[in-house]
């Protein structure tokens, strides 16, 4: 193998870990929010995806994607509001199952109003076969989109964490939820809003994305589990090692296919899943003593 | 002891009545979706076992399914005359455990005999569900749930991706699966009627061994896992041990209900190991009531059968996700119950309790 090739590997090695890390950190918001896991996050992505490309046959590209973004943030908002927020501490098992039934049915959803066709948005900039050379390899410029937009997304959700009274609340409420009710925040609002947030950055990732892997109503699944897969490896609730998680992920896939059939490739990256979870569950960025006191 | 066996006697004459019932009205098509739906039961009453009793979910036991349906389906189909002069296969073929038999065309094919298939088929389930179980169960929550959802994807992905399994195609014409006495597990339409009480006699056989297993002294370890886990650990009980035990005996259940169904249909495809499919039999097992072998068994019976016949149209899978997320929130402890109105009032006083076992 030539030092090219290992480039243009780790080049789709890490768009394919891009949109892992999305996926893991919405399901860290969530999860930090309220201690469950959203196994319908992977739909969110689907749906963003979906919507901006029915959008887009009407409106300009950008106008398309936000429309996507706030629509997908507005039916993850009222799926806390229907579903969850009533549930009065509920049991693990409970929410398990019925965010799985949520998945299924958002998925069967959009069976029926999209079809099972596979669709795409246009390449933000250029064609699907113009290319930037970048020392040597060529890379598609939607490459770089995925990844500076991610990157951009990133670096606004760590500075609303960190610097903003809301942002500063939902912290709150995930270190511990009763004392941060005692000072005064409406902690059923913060898990709306971590519903929300989560369901607007899937769906941001599902239309970036979109151009290269394509969407289906069934593309969720794979997306979640997979996401999941780099929560759990970065080590569940904590975002920054997610990214990092995520490239790890992306390009153990993307090298993968130069070994097995490209139809394995998911086979790998949950094989990887299981074997994180049955050696070390906290993840590899995780604190073990940390993950023994979460409730799992 | 007279009520537990009382209730199988009760559901042995339920079955046999449905069959006088479509012999009367002349309907004896629908014992085909029947047949179909008991193969389907016996899986469910398997991961109510391991969901109600053992309280583990799996999220992917239509991947013991698709192990057991694809194993003897490749078996008694794939023709190893090619291999014919190694010594083992001429060994083979002299123990009766590989057959000739002509295929569509009039060719010769050597395969493996489908009792020969099906015992390593199921023996294969239980093998891969104790080699994972162990870890796995060690796993709780969330983490139980993805791994053992992580588990059905594996198995969709290979059986989807591996040419020698027919890839998207799936496998047909597999052949008939004698039984003594001249009958054999197949959909020809003059040996419907013995499916159907082959397949429901299966079902009340497999039904039996569990009943007795939970007036048994596992039972009532499993009753305690259920209950609080650590306590039953501190009282003795072996919890790994038995958690481990339904599991493997659920994914034999699985696989044997696979075996039957790929011979019955002559048949399978990749789309029985896929995600949607393991989520239907957790939603069947949810609205019987999560601990209630009956309540799963008759929801089955309902739910597939209904499903079979296309009652639910295109939203065959929706309705099952609906249901999922409707007795989830409204009643967690099933549709099937003998105090519902307390419960009801309970809904509103505060979450109802069984389901708080995590």
């Amino acid at each position: 193998m030539n030092l090219e090739l290992l480039f243009q590997y780790i080049v789709a090695g890490i768009t394919y870990g891009t949109i892992y890390a999305v996926v893991a950190i919405g399901f860290n918001i969530i999860y930090n929010a309220t201690g469950i896991i959203n196994f319908a996050q992977g739909e969110f992505v689907m749906l963003g995806g979906m919507t901006a490309v029915t959008l887009s046959g009407f409106l300009p590209l950008p106008a398309a994607i936000l429309g996507a973004v706030i629509i997908t943030m507005m039916i993850g908002g009222l799926v806390e509001i229907v579903f969850i927020r009533w549930l009065k501490s509920p049991s693990v098992l409970r929410m398990i199952i019925i965010t799985i039934g949520l998945s299924i049915v958002i998925r069967e959803v959009a069976l029926h109003i999209w079809g099972e066709g596979v669709r795409a948005l246009p390449y933000f900039s250029g064609t699907s076969v113009s290319s930037i050379n970048l020392w040597g390899v060529f890379i598609s410029p939607q490459v770089l989109w995925v990844i500076g937009i991610s990157s951009v997304m990133v670096f606004f959700l760590s500075l609303f964490f960190n610097y903003t009274l809301t942002g500063r609340q939902m912290r709150a409420c995930a270190a511990n939820r009763d004392a941060a009710r005692l000072c005064g925040i409406n902690a059923g609002n913060m898990v709306t809003l971590s519903f929300m947030l989560s369901a607007a950055i899937g769906a941001l990732g599902g239309c970036i994305v979109s151009p290269i892997t394509y969407v289906q109503y069934d593309s969720g699944t794979p997306l979640a589990i997979k996401g999941f897969t780099v929560a759990i490896l970065g080590g569940l609730g904590n975002s920054t090692a997610a990214v990092a998680a995520g490239m790890i992920l992306g390009i153990l896939e993307s090298f993968s296919i130069w070994v097995l059939p490209a139809a394995y490739k998911d086979v790998v990256s949950i094989t990887i899943l299981l074997a994180i979870l049955f050696i070390r569950p906290s993840g590899i960025f995780g604190d073990a003593e940390a993950a023994r006191l979460k409730e799992y | 002891m007279a009520s537990k066996y009382s209730q199988i006697i009760l559901f042995s004459l339920l079955i046999a009545g449905i069959q006088v019932l479509t012999h009367v009205t002349d309907s004896s098509y629908h014992l085909t979706q029947l047949t179909m739906t008991a193969y389907y039961s016996l899986l469910v009453i398997g991961l109510c076992m391991l969901i109600g009793y053992a309280g583990q979910i799996s999220i992917g036991h239509a991947g013991f399914f698709a192990i057991g349906g694809y194993i003897s389906a490749f078996l008694t189909t794939h023709d190893f005359s090619a291999q014919k002069g190694l010594p083992i296969v001429g060994f083979l073929v002299k123990t009766g455990i590989m057959t000739r038999r002509p295929d569509l065309y009039g060719g010769d094919l050597l395969t493996v005999h489908p009792w020969t298939a099906c015992i390593l088929a199921v023996c294969t389930a239980l093998l891969i569900a104790f080699v994972i179980g162990g870890p796995v169960l060690k796993l709780r929550g969330h983490y139980l749930a993805m791994a053992t959802l992580g588990f059905g994807i594996i198995i969709y992905r290979i059986v989807l991706g591996t040419t020698l399994l027919g890839a998207a195609d799936g496998i047909t014409d597999v052949p008939a699966f004698g039984l003594p006495g001249g009958i054999e597990v197949s959909g020809k339409g003059a040996g419907r009627i013995a499916n159907y009480y082959i397949a429901w006699g299966t079902v009340v056989a497999g039904m039996t061994l569990l009943v007795n297993l939970i007036h048994s002294r596992v039972g009532r370890a499993l009753t305690a896992i259920h209950g609080a886990e650590d306590a039953a650990d501190a009282m003795g009980i072996d919890t790994a041990d038995y958690k481990l035990r339904i599991f493997v005996l659920s994914a034999g259940y699985a696989a044997l209900a696979g075996v039957l169904l790929t011979h019955y249909n002559g048949g399978i495809g990749p789309s029985e190991a896929s995600v949607i499919k393991s989520v239907r039999y957790v939603s069947i097992v949810a609205i019987g009531g999560m601990a209630s072998l009956w309540g799963a068994l008759i929801m089955s019976l309902l739910l597939n059968y209904l499903s079979l016949r296309g009652s639910f149209g295109t939203f065959d899978d929706a309705v099952f996700g609906a249901i999922l997320i409707l007795i989830m929130l409204f009643a967690p402890e099933g549709l099937l119950r003998k105090q519902i109105i307390g419960d009801v009032k309970a809904l509103f006083g505060r979450s109802a309790g069984r389901g708080e076992d995590q």
